[in-house]
């Protein structure tokens, strides 16, 4: 079972520099919340940023992740 | 249903709905929080929307995955084009781009009951409360 420090690296390898948060809603390892600050972001439309993260877990996303909630945004949107 | 037919009909259905929602349940009667935020969103803006539930047939989420590329539920399309899932439909709801992209009027009151979908009258005290 994941545990959202292990999310939370996987996100930072994929996009390195990042800064990444990630939060177990229930504490049962599989809804989770990811709130990513990238660089990467820039230009892409909220899709695609979504679709980024969920690359990054592929199946698993529906699977063992039941469910990922996603928040992107860019070092220039100064949130 | 072949895989193929279930596939075409879900083509078809993004096509030919202008506001087209995938979901867990039903407006009505949500299954899961995610869905229920979604609908709740169209709900508020009173804006018109076809919805289908997902979960009769587990084939249903797989050729749609399969189609749109969004690996979950709920799905929203607007002219046949995924607008995103319950993060995305939210966000948007919030800063008004949702309202825009439907033409529809944006509610004074944003908050969205994930609960108790339905429309609902927006009683002052609420905002007041």
């Amino acid at each position: 079972m994941p545990t959202a420090d292990d999310l939370k690296d996987r996100i930072e390898q994929a996009l390195p520099g990042a800064r990444v948060a990630v939060e177990d809603l229930t504490g049962g390892g599989d809804h989770f919340r990811a709130e990513v600050v990238s660089d990467r972001f820039s230009g892409l439309s909220r899709i695609q940023q979504h679709k980024l993260i969920y690359d990054v877990f592929g199946d698993e996303v529906g699977g063992p992740i039941h469910a990922l909630s996603i928040k992107t945004s860019t070092p220039g949107d100064g949130r | 249903m072949t895989n193929d037919e279930i596939r075409a009909f879900l083509e078809n259905a993004i096509q030919e709905n202008k506001v087209m929602l995938f979901m867990k349940g039903t407006p009505n009667e949500p299954a899961c929080g995610f869905s229920a935020r979604a609908s709740g969103c169209l709900n508020a803006l009173g804006v018109q929307y076809s919805a289908l539930d997902i979960l009769p047939d587990p084939r249903i989420r797989e050729e749609l995955s399969g189609v749109s590329g969004w690996p979950t539920i709920p799905q929203l399309f607007v002219n046949g084009e995924l607008v995103g899932g319950s993060d995305i439909v939210l966000e948007m709801f919030e800063s008004g781009e949702l309202a825009q992209l439907l033409g529809a009027e944006q509610p004074q009151a944003t908050e969205v009951e994930e609960e108790q979908p339905q429309k609902r009258p927006i009683g002052l005290e609420n905002r007041l409360g």
